[in-house]
């Protein structure tokens, strides 16, 4: 992916998305850079974020996604470029000055102080009257479903009530916009997706415009309006779940989001060549021809027919058959993974995921040959990087 | 926070200032005179002058004299009341004594007043060197008593005599000047080279000889009448020898510091340090004073002692001190191994 | 990906405004080590500069005229230079002299004679030329006519200048340069004496199942206590030529190499014991299960587990015992008989012989092994704290009777030792007079009566303590805040850290020699602290800022470095974070370094020896006043005022630690 594609895509895309009616974006991002000596951890990054949406930093590690947060909150300033908040240059405001909540991934809570005294440590400063504090430290004791909890010390809760605890001290100052650092990361599998649904609820209710940094796609997905996928400092990719998962505008936003066959083959008369098999695809700025990796998910290979019935069935649908063999098969809980094989693959290694039903209606078992489908709009093919 | 470091300042300051608060006038006074004898010191000043409270800064002649120096260009003392006269000579070389004529110096014997007029220094008392002897540990080991400064190199004291460093100890520098006047330059080395192979240490302070004796710890201590006498009055086994060859003494003796800004109440001190009740009071512990005819005899001090004090060349004393402590240096002080 | 050759366009770097609370810290910061630069940094450069500083006679700045016996026809004036070139009377090495220097005039006039009538006249060529006449001092450009009988009586003095020459000196001067190699051999003979029996005590404490281990820890400690010379008085009374033991040493001497060694394995065991006992305490049980599934035998597993984890500790003690030997001033003062070592060179030549500018060569000398040590600990420190880091399983003891006995011995022997020591100086301080009268009595508490200050003294040191404490510890916690938790101002950062580490390798003495040479110059605005209570606090809070600092910094270090950032996104300014949360989280670790500044302000005495004046005595001073004096009974009775002061500041810092602790440390324990 070369710089320039990546730079026309972001300024097109997000104006698409707009909400109808809004004006100006709430937090606008302009030609960011931070080094790091030598090292340039963001490079030319240009983003708007629109008020009340949640949005969601997704990257490996390294990949610049708590530089901009830290960033964006005045934490640790950018080299270059210029950030606008509320229609308001902040780019060189202390953090102090700006207008955030924070939640990092340990939480950070003060331990010396009782669950209430954290909440209240923001709203304390501010000098309200100590009624209307604790007023509202229950009520946001209320929002994040710890009533019971006000007199416990930080180290008595779970890992999640913790956090619970950092989100209503983030948000009682009510501010503008709502960061969170991995908030999710440092707590188990079941807690995490509990507090996926409550956080998002959460946001929902109040509206307020949220930035989350996560390096868990599932996380990303199942949470955020937009999804800002980076890599190497720069963002790869701005979209819906729906749009990065379906639509990748990169090879590296295919293999990070969801589970990829990565086939490195080459294209010729629009047709991508997989193993003996050449295969249509209707991806519309892939390259015509020359060397390129075609992606298809494991969940797109479509088991088409299997057994005796399968010389029958073939060619009823045209293209994009293949012959295949299941080489092994693995039983994940929902579904099954084959492993496939066979002549026609030449030895391209493809997994596909198989639903228990066309297991079952099919009769699909190790060894067996069977025809997949690669349907055309399912199949991406993006050049090879130079 | 700010605040709080103002407080914790404001307190600090005031820690430091209460002790300063009060008094009408403050002198810094430099000594060398016994810690003991200090307060009786301060108290019979005050009974003639309340308004004028001494600070005593009190260490051994050589820390007090290092002390001075170091302070040449910024002198914390106001006076000196208490020095060995070679260190005196000492400072006065150094252009750090204010010289000054008290009242009633003609009544003193005239050994004991500077010979500048102003005197930059008049003179107390005189403070002789004397050789303090265990006798119960003496008979234990089986020691002579030694009758002369040459006795004491005789193999039999091998490793029983201690001596103050004159380096650091005016009792010790006199003890090596008045070797040297009394024996001659190569003579006197002569002599100490010998001491020197009985030697067990060489102490800071003049009077740890004296005291070492008295504890037994060392049977033979190279130190001066005054501690003696005042070891032997704790009820010490000691006998306090004069050596027959005569004993190097020096005076202790008072100045002004130049540069004072209490220059009235420096000169009242002065005044006072050599009227008679001063010289009585000098008495109690030392036997020959600066006023003729007011000393009366000390008890446990050694009768012969004045006929012993020899002519002491005190100017000899300071222009060479520089120059004998580096003799002295280079001959004893590489003595690595410890004697037992 | 392509992005790779993306780079930085021109323009400036974002500058975040100061608010407040930066403008507040990067202040604070600013004060804190200019605090230091000025106790630390300009006071020790002001001893170097004072170690080049030289003292010769400069022949050339002295002209001479000699009359005729009528006394009125007068020589072409001619100088002492051009007088000794042609005479060869003073060789050049002789010009080379101290500050009180004195070359007779006559020196340059074979043929003088006190009795002739010739006449004599000196004067300067340039402006600075002193001299004496007697003990009158001139210096001027006229002449001065004498005498012959006063020339006699005419000194040149030296003029001060900047050379090497002090250096030289001190390495010809083979009675100076033979206490490097003493204080080499008592700090590596101590060293290895005190981590062996260290060790012992550690690994007794760590892998045994032995009883009374509590105690044996408390006893272990007390040391700690007093300060370094004590051990010294002991011994006297124990194996001095009136010792009650003295027979054990069968005719040695306990004065010199041997006294010190004793005494040194006393003052610096808790110092080693604390270090290796961390060390073996972080070890990990599954390498000693690994070496007994392989049958290992226990001495191979000794030698392949324990000792190679619990290396760092054991360098990082030797290194620290090393360093307190070889800087340690009182202890061979006390006890070392003649036997010269360097940091009593550095007091002889600065309070014997009066020559400052031998002192600070000899302290420059003494800080490079201190500066050596220094280094080499934190480096061993650094990996020590990297094997901490890993997740290991505590060691945990199992019973064996035989050994549990073995290591009950080794330790009951080494506690012996320690309550026979301070036990002998109680002992001492109540006996009226060793050793002819030994009825008790306490005319030796009469410290009025003595040298070194009185009980005055004994509460300055009580002021000095507190005081120290209580603005020592204000300082290197604030300053430890500012380096670990503010964000930026890196080079800043940097500089302070190094002057915060500084100090451990600056001795005592070489600290206080520093501040004479700084402090007492009326060209120094900060000169008013001179003769204070102030110096000395400045001097004590310097000495042992360090280990304060690293107190400070790795209790810090622990908390969440997001408290900040979330206390600036709640637009809390910091001082309120600091005062809610940073302080009352490390107040555990504020309590201990309050502690430490105290125990050590109360028996530190190389850092103030030179430093104190007449209201500001100090206990510590007087026990080697008195000491010195001889009056070695009451010196040990001061140091036993220290001793139960010392005691009762640490239980009054365990009771307060508990208390704190059940009250503002709830939330440690659910």
């Amino acid at each position: 992916m070369s710089t320039s594609t990546a730079r026309g895509r972001r300024t097109a895309k997000p104006k698409a998305q707009k909400p109808a009616g809004s004006s100006e974006p709430y937090l606008r991002i302009t030609g960011l850079w931070k080094a790091f000596g030598e090292f340039l951890a963001l490079k030319d990054i240009s983003l708007d974020v629109n008020q009340g949406e949640f949005i969601c930093f997704l990257g490996p590690s390294g990949c610049g996604k708590t530089t901009l947060l830290r960033a964006i909150a005045g934490l640790d300033p950018q080299t270059r470029g210029t950030i606008s908040q509320g229609g308001k240059d902040i780019s060189e405001l202390p953090a102090s000055g700006r207008d955030y909540g924070i939640v990092f991934q340990s939480y950070a809570l003060f331990p010396n102080l009782t669950i209430e005294r954290n909440i209240a440590f923001g709203l304390e400063n501010a000098g309200r009257p100590r009624a209307e504090i604790n007023a509202r430290v229950k009520e946001l004791l209320d929002l994040v479903g710890l009533p019971d909890q006000a007199k416990k010390y930080p180290a008595q809760l779970s890992g999640g009530q913790q956090q619970r605890v950092a989100l209503a001290r983030a948000i009682a100052v009510s501010p503008g916009l709502l960061l969170l650092d991995e908030p999710l990361s440092a707590l188990d599998a079941k807690v995490r997706v509990f507090l996926r649904h409550e956080i998002k609820e959460l946001q929902r209710k109040l509206g307020v415009t949220t930035i989350m940094v996560t390096h868990d796609q599932e996380e990303a997905l199942s949470m955020a309006d937009r999804i800002v996928v980076m890599n190497h400092g720069v963002i790869e990719q701005v979209g819906t779940p729906t749009q990065v998962y379906r639509h990748p505008a990169s090879l590296f936003v295919a293999d990070f989001i969801g589970e990829t066959n990565k086939i490195d083959t080459k294209v010729a008369a629009g047709k991508a060549k997989i193993g003996k098999a050449a295969i249509t695809f209707k991806a519309e700025d892939a390259p015509k021809s020359g060397e390129v990796i075609a992606v298809i998910r494991p969940e797109d290979v479509i088991p088409h027919s299997a057994g005796p019935k399968r010389a029958k069935a073939r060619g009823s649908r045209g293209a994009n058959l293949i012959d295949v063999k299941i080489d092994s098969m693995e039983f994940l809980g929902s579904y099954w993974r084959a492993h496939l094989g066979g002549t026609s693959l030449a030895g391209v290694p493809m997994v596909a995921n198989f639903s228990m039903n066309a297991v079952r209606r099919l009769g699909l078992e190790e060894g067996i040959d069977m025809t997949v489908e690669l349907p055309a709009e399912r199949v991406l093919v993006f050049a090879k990087a130079g | 926070m700010t605040r709080k470091l103002t407080l914790i300042a404001g307190v600090f300051a005031a820690a430091l200032n209460s002790s300063v608060a009060f008094a009408a006038t403050e002198l810094t006074v430099y000594t060398a005179v016994e810690a003991e004898d200090l307060k009786r010191y301060a108290e019979m000043f005050n009974k003639d002058h309340p308004d004028i409270t001494i600070n005593w800064v009190r260490d051994s002649t050589g820390v007090v004299t290092a002390k001075l120096l170091a302070e040449k260009n910024n002198p914390q003392a106001d006076v000196v009341w208490g020095l060995a006269a070679t260190s005196l000579l000492l400072l006065k070389t150094e252009g750090m004594l204010e010289p000054y004529a008290p009242a009633g110096v003609d009544k003193l014997d005239s050994k004991f007043v500077d010979k500048s007029n102003p005197p930059a220094w008049v003179g107390m008392d005189a403070w002789v060197a004397s050789v303090c002897v265990n006798t119960v540990e003496a008979e234990k080991l089986g020691l002579p008593m030694p009758a002369s400064w040459k006795d004491l190199t005789k193999e039999v004291y091998k490793g029983h005599v201690v001596m103050p460093n004159p380096a650091s100890s005016g009792t010790g520098f006199l003890d090596v000047s008045s070797w040297l006047q009394m024996f001659g330059k190569d003579e006197g080395w002569k002599f100490m080279d010998a001491l020197h192979e009985n030697i067990a240490a060489y102490t800071h302070s003049g009077s740890k000889p004296c005291k070492m004796a008295a504890a037994g710890e060392i049977p033979i201590g190279v130190s001066f009448a005054f501690r003696g006498a005042k070891s032997k009055a704790d009820g010490a086994p000691i006998e306090i020898i004069v050596p027959s060859e005569g004993v190097g003494w020096d005076m202790e003796a008072t100045a002004i510091v130049a540069g004072t800004s209490k220059l009235e109440a420096a000169k009242t001190l002065v005044d006072w340090s050599i009227t008679k009740t001063a010289n009585e009071m000098y008495n109690t512990g030392y036997a020959v004073v600066a006023m003729p005819g007011v000393a009366k005899p000390v008890k446990f001090f050694p009768e012969n002692l004045t006929e012993k004090m020899i002519d002491n060349d005190f100017e000899f004393a300071a222009n060479n001190r520089a120059a004998i402590l580096e003799e002295w240096a280079k001959r004893y002080d590489s003595k690595s191994e410890p004697k037992g | 990906m392509s992005d790779i050759g993306a780079t930085l366009p021109q323009g400036r770097p974002a500058r975040i405004r100061l608010d407040n609370d930066a403008l507040v810290k990067r202040g604070l910061m600013i004060v804190i080590a200019a605090y230091l630069f000025a106790a630390l940094a300009l006071p020790l450069y002001a001893m170097l500069s004072k170690s080049f500083t030289t003292y010769s006679f400069d022949l050339t700045r002295y002209e001479f005229q000699v009359s005729d016996e009528s006394g009125t026809n007068w020589s072409e004036p001619v100088t002492a230079k051009a007088l000794n070139d042609k005479l060869s009377a003073v060789p050049p090495a002789d010009l080379d002299t101290i500050s009180d220097g004195r070359l007779p005039a006559t020196s340059f006039f074979p043929d003088f004679s006190f009795r002739s009538p010739v006449k004599y006249r000196i004067r300067g060529t340039v402006e600075n030329a002193p001299y004496l006449v007697g003990l009158d001092p001139f210096n001027s450009i006229e002449w001065k006519e004498v005498d012959s009988n006063t020339f006699r009586r005419v000194m040149l003095r030296p003029v001060q200048s900047r050379s090497l020459a002090n250096y030289k000196t001190y390495f010809s001067t083979p009675s100076l340069f033979l206490s490097i190699e003493n204080s080499f051999f008592i700090a590596s003979v101590s060293t290895a004496i005190t981590i062996l029996l260290a060790f012992g005590f550690a690994y007794a404490i760590n892998r045994s199942c032995m009883p009374f281990k509590p105690a044996l820890r408390l006893i272990a400690m007390m040391p700690i206590l007093v300060p370094s010379l004590l051990p010294g008085i002991a011994l006297v009374y124990m194996f001095g030529n009136q010792g009650y033991m003295k027979e054990l040493l069968l005719g040695e001497s306990i004065y010199g190499p041997l006294g010190i060694v004793i005494g040194s394995v006393f003052f610096t065991f808790p110092h080693a014991l604390i270090i290796i006992s961390t060390a073996l305490s972080i070890s990990d049980q599954r390498h000693y299960e690994a070496a007994e599934s392989l049958r290992a035998s226990k001495w191979r597993t000794f030698w392949t587990v324990t000792i190679p984890g619990a290396r760092y500790g054991l360098i990082s003690a030797a290194f620290v015992v090393f360093t307190l030997v070889i800087t340690d001033f009182g202890l061979p003062k006390v006890i070392g008989g003649q036997y010269n070592v360097l940091a009593v060179d550095i007091y002889k030549q600065v309070i014997g012989q009066q020559n400052f500018e031998m002192g600070a060569v000899v302290s420059v000398v003494l800080l490079i092994p201190a500066i050596i040590a220094f280094i080499v600990d934190r480096i061993v420190q650094k990996k020590q704290v990297a094997l901490l880091s890993a997740r290991s399983v505590p060691y945990e003891a199992r019973p064996n009777r035989r050994f549990d006995m073995a290591c009950l011995g080794w330790c009951a022997v080494v506690a012996i030792f320690i309550l026979g020591i301070i036990g002998t100086c109680q002992f001492a301080a109540l006996i009226k007079f060793w050793p002819y009268d030994l009825s008790l009595s306490l005319k030796n508490y009469d410290f009025d009566r003595m040298d070194g200050g009185g009980w005055e003294a004994y509460r300055n040191s009580i002021q000095l303590a507190l005081l120290t404490a209580a603005i020592g510890t204000a300082i290197i916690f604030t300053g430890a805040y500012m380096v670990e938790k503010i964000d930026g101002f890196r080079t800043a950062r940097g500089l302070f850290q190094f002057l915060a580490m500084l100090p451990m390798a600056v001795p005592g003495l070489v600290l206080g020699l520093a501040y004479i040479f700084f402090f007492n110059n009326p060209a120094n605005p900060l000169n008013f602290i001179y003769g204070t209570m102030t110096i000395l606090v400045v001097s004590a809070v310097t000495h042992f800022y360090t280990v304060g600092h690293l107190t400070a910094l790795t209790a810090l270090k622990q908390i969440d470095k997001e408290f900040e950032p979330v206390a600036a996104s709640l637009r809390t300014p910091f001082h309120r974070l600091f005062a809610r949360v940073t302080v009352p989280v490390c107040l555990p670790a504020i309590l201990d370094i309050s502690i430490y500044m105290f125990v050590n302000a109360m028996t530190t005495v190389s850092a103030v020896v030179f430093l104190y004046s007449t209201h500001t005595a100090l206990a510590s001073v007087a026990v080697l006043n008195m000491d010195d004096a001889g009056d070695i009974a009451p010196a040990a009775a001061m140091g036993m005022m220290i001793f139960y002061t010392n005691a009762a500041a640490r239980i009054v810092h365990a009771i307060l630690s508990r208390g704190v602790l059940s009250r503002t440390q709830a939330w440690r324990f659910r």
